[in-house]
């Protein structure tokens, strides 16, 4: 498999606190990752570290290669693109315009939008299903478009890899489906890598292709969603108690939780 | 239907960016008219292009029109010093005070005011270069691996208390010569004449070309921190520079007709209420409002109770702030 983005032996410490003590991992083509772990596990810290939002205290990030602390930080742009979980949603900007931000660093600062970028918008709109909003400010839309808005901002700037904190935040259970929906599709049409935080653990699951366990700064496991659950790891990481059963249409597994452990 | 509504809200922007242009105008033409000797606008036409030697052409070439001009750039100057910062700092209540420019050039100011009335003339590049190293210090002193806009605003909040201790101190120890130093520090256009005109000129030119610039850059900031990163923003690189480019514009105009704190405050903030934050808008909008209001506060300030002239500063904050509560109101 060809490995797009690697992390090589982060630590990053804030304030003397060690938040990630070491992490390495490769991330590979056209996968779905997610990083699942409980609260304060350092989960978003990661995220930023890896979208050069946070320098790590030492280790590197590379992509394709190259360190992306150290190259030009509109050539990161053009191949990984980020979400993070605050941003200025009360903005009223119109949809079409934030998406046209996601050309920022294709275009040179002197010239406006050339027929390729405007495709390229046009194409996230269609994409993302927002061509009925397109002319809508973000601040009237429902929580639901609004994410969707700011994705098509994401994938207007044609990356390989799109990192996603907690996507679904905030979102009623049909719109964290649809947009998770989204996410996939992104993912196998697009062959877009994504690489998300992940509250909801079956979410996780039924959409990932790996996942990635964080305790305490440290990845503990990883490996396919099955793997996950037949070791029993969510026991371990989150003590929960909980049944395992198998979703009878995709054949995936399910995680029912029962009770917490109390050590 | 939803098309149409579309347009009509670009359609508003732009009615908005016309009506301050007309305000501008209209301004301008009553600046240059009114005061104890009234011109008509055919005879301001006229006068402006030939020098017939008239009383009209003396007192507008000398007087009226090198004032007009100056209230329109460091209106221009101060306005678009605010609406960057408060975009930069994402904060509404940012202003040029905010960064040690109203501090720092008060302080140098009265100094030379005070201590050395006879060198009144070097009060401009004083207060220009107080203003600028007011806004350094309060940099330095945020400057943590990185600049935090919280950080700066309390920066800035501490280095102007210190200067206006300062001030406030030169002020009670000489009180028997504070009068100069009020004036100046209230802020006012008599006696402004071409050399100030030149004094302002090429940083109203240079702010309003980066304006058009920069507009994107800064509206892809307000979006936050990691976003803008993400989409290839060199987030601390444009803060600085912006913040630089702010603190000239600002500096420029203060340290020409003092300390005008209202119209960087309150003119981006209208903008921003009638045509809302997209930057493409906010900019013209507070390069014509900026103008147009300083223009037609000093022309009432000085006519209003002629012959005695009150300071411009009295004048925009009486009539300027119930206006701004009344779109606050309204919003």
């Amino acid at each position: 498999m060809k490995f797009i983005l690697n992390a090589e032996d982060i630590k990053i410490s804030i304030k003397n606190k060690n938040i990630i003590k070491s992490f390495s991992y490769s991330f590979g083509q056209a996968k779905i990752y997610s990083i699942i772990g409980p609260n304060g596990s350092g989960k978003t810290t990661l995220l930023r570290a890896l979208s050069r939002n946070l320098k790590p205290s030492s280790g590197d990030v590379k992509l394709y290669g190259k360190s992306i602390y150290k190259q030009n930080t509109k050539e990161v742009a053009k191949k990984l693109a980020v979400l993070s979980q605050v941003h200025s949603s009360m903005t009223d900007i119109k949809v079409r315009d934030l998406v046209s931000y996601g050309r920022y660093s294709h275009r040179a600062w002197w010239k406006g939008n050339d027929s390729n970028d405007i495709d390229m918008i046009e194409w996230a709109i269609e994409k993302t299903g927002m061509k009925k909003f397109e002319n809508r400010k973000i601040n009237t839309l429902s929580g639901g478009e609004r994410q969707r808005a700011w994705i098509a901002m994401a994938i207007a700037q044609k990356p390989n890899v799109l990192l996603l904190d907690e996507p679904t935040t905030f979102l009623d259970i049909g719109h964290q489906l649809e947009l998770l929906k989204l996410i996939y599709k992104l993912n196998r049409e697009e062959k877009i890598t994504i690489i998300m935080v992940l509250h909801d653990l079956n979410q996780a699951v039924h959409y990932s292709d790996e996942l990635l366990i964080i305790k305490d700064g440290e990845l503990v496991k990883d490996g396919s969603p099955w793997e996950m659950l037949e070791e029993n790891v969510f026991e371990k990481i989150f003590n929960v108690k909980g049944s395992i059963t198998k979703d009878k249409e995709t054949g995936k597994p399910i995680f029912f939780p029962l009770d917490v452990i109390n050590n | 239907m939803k098309e149409n509504q579309v347009v009509n809200n670009n359609n508003y922007k732009i009615f908005v960016l016309i009506g301050y242009g007309v305000l501008l105008i209209l301004g301008f033409i009553l600046s240059n008219r009114l005061g104890s000797m009234e011109i008509s606008v055919d005879r301001i036409w006229e006068v402006i292009r030939f020098d017939d030697g008239s009383p009209q052409r003396l007192v507008l070439w000398n007087v009226r029109l090198p004032r007009t001009i100056v209230a329109c750039l460091a209106g221009i100057n101060l306005a678009l010093s605010g609406s960057i910062l408060q975009g930069v700092m994402r904060n509404p209540l940012a202003d040029p005070g905010i960064i040690g420019i109203s501090s720092g050039a008060g302080l140098a100011g009265i100094i030379i005011l005070i201590l050395f009335p006879e060198h009144q003339n070097l009060v401009p590049p004083a207060a220009f270069l107080g203003a600028i190293v007011a806004a350094m210090m309060i940099y330095i002193l945020a400057w943590k691996g990185g600049i935090q806009p919280i950080r700066v605003i309390l920066a800035g909040v501490a280095v102007s208390a210190f200067l206006g201790a300062g001030i406030s101190g030169l002020m009670v120890f000489y009180s028997d010569k504070v009068h100069g130093a009020l004036m100046f520090m209230n802020g006012g256009l008599s006696a402004r004449s071409w050399p100030q005109v030149w004094m302002i000129l090429p940083y109203t030119i240079a702010g309003i070309i980066l304006a058009v610039l920069l507009s994107e850059k800064l509206n892809i900031l307000i979006l936050g921190d990691d976003i803008a990163r993400g989409l290839g923003l060199k987030v601390e690189a444009t803060r600085l520079g912006m913040t630089a480019v702010a603190a000239l514009l600002a500096a420029s105009a203060v340290s020409v007709v003092g300390l005008l704190g209202f119209v960087g405050l309150i003119v981006p903030h209208s903008v921003r209420i009638m045509i809302g934050k997209d930057y493409k808008y906010i900019f013209p909008g507070s390069i014509l409002l900026g103008a147009a209001v300083l223009v037609l506060c000093d022309t009432f300030a000085r006519t209003a109770f002629s012959p005695i002239e009150i300071p411009v500063g009295i004048v925009m904050a009486v009539l300027g702030a119930p206006f701004f509560l009344y779109l606050l109101r309204k919003e």
